[in-house]
């Protein structure tokens, strides 16, 4: 059978959108209220969908609580309560849209041991979300 | 192609318990989940079915057919039980979301004859859920039969 296993989390952080490649006007322009110079924040939700045989002894595509404390490792504790710009080390150059954070936590976890990584869908509000399946072998992200 | 999307509830008990396993182990590998007397959740059901639309009625399939289908293979026999005991088709498995939705596909499978059986999710809570693509090739979206 072929099957997903998906998980919720949820962290609030902040960040401010500002690319050092645009001028100060077009930095206000491209992305409005997100340029304020303080920042903002948001309550994100991750889903973390992983996928592989269920194990006969357990059930279990892979057991929570091994998921539960990687994630908590790999995302919840560096980006909880924090400015991304400045806390998350990625996002020094990096400008910390959505889109680069779903990229960003992918790629934390996609060496998860106990199962294959599927899917990362953060959502930035209850209205807009971004999902991120991984880049084919071979290409760089 | 179409896809169509029927939701229901059931509510449920159970409780993850490996007889190989020595008591240490099942309450170290299964946590609160091993809990003797099990506990419940409010299961949340997604039905996917795929199809191109009947030009005469419009419907991928007749959403009553597909409601009564759910009632049979999924609420009659789950809905208000315990599942390790009241349901023989989880016999001898771990109850736990991946096998429970494993179960309701296989028992949809056959039944739905307009369209295919696209997917199967299975909410444990809001927070915790299961897609089920049958026997799909792994990591893809294995419900496509050409893929």
């Amino acid at each position: 059978m072929n099957l997903h296993l998906t998980r919720r989390y949820r962290f609030a952080a902040s960040h401010r959108l500002h690319s050092a490649q645009l001028s100060e006007e077009e930095n206000r322009r491209v992305y409005g209220k997100c340029n304020n110079p303080y920042g903002h924040g948001h309550n994100y939700v991750v889903e973390v969908a992983v996928s592989g045989p269920v194990d006969r002894a357990t059930g279990m595509i892979a057991n929570l609580a091994d998921l539960d404390a990687f994630v908590a490792r790999e995302v919840i504790e560096p980006f909880d309560y924090k400015f991304l710009n400045q806390d998350v080390a990625a996002f020094g150059e990096r400008v910390p849209t959505t889109e680069n954070l779903c990229i960003e936590i992918f790629n934390r976890l996609r060496e998860f041991p106990r199962a294959r990584l599927e899917r990362v869908r953060v959502e930035e509000t209850g209205l807009n979300s971004f999902e991120y399946t991984g880049e084919p072998a071979g290409s760089c992200q | 192609m179409v896809y169509l999307t029927r939701k229901i509830e059931f509510s449920a008990s159970h409780l993850y318990h490996n007889p190989a396993f020595s008591a240490e182990e099942n309450r170290r590998v299964f946590g609160k989940c091993n809990n003797p007397h099990g506990h419940g959740h409010n299961y949340v059901l997604e039905v996917t079915v795929a199809g191109d639309p009947d030009p005469a009625t419009g419907m991928v399939l007749d959403l009553k057919e597909l409601k009564e289908i759910l009632q049979r293979e999924v609420t009659d026999r789950m809905d208000h039980r315990f599942l390790n005991y009241e349901v023989p088709e989880l016999s001898g498995k771990i109850p736990t979301c991946e096998n429970i939705a494993t179960v309701i596909w296989t028992l949809l499978k056959p039944e739905i004859t307009r369209g295919h059986l696209h997917r199967v999710r299975l909410y444990e809570t809001p927070d915790l859920f299961v897609d089920c693509y049958g026997e799909g090739p792994a990591g893809g979206n294995g419900a496509e039969a050409s893929r």
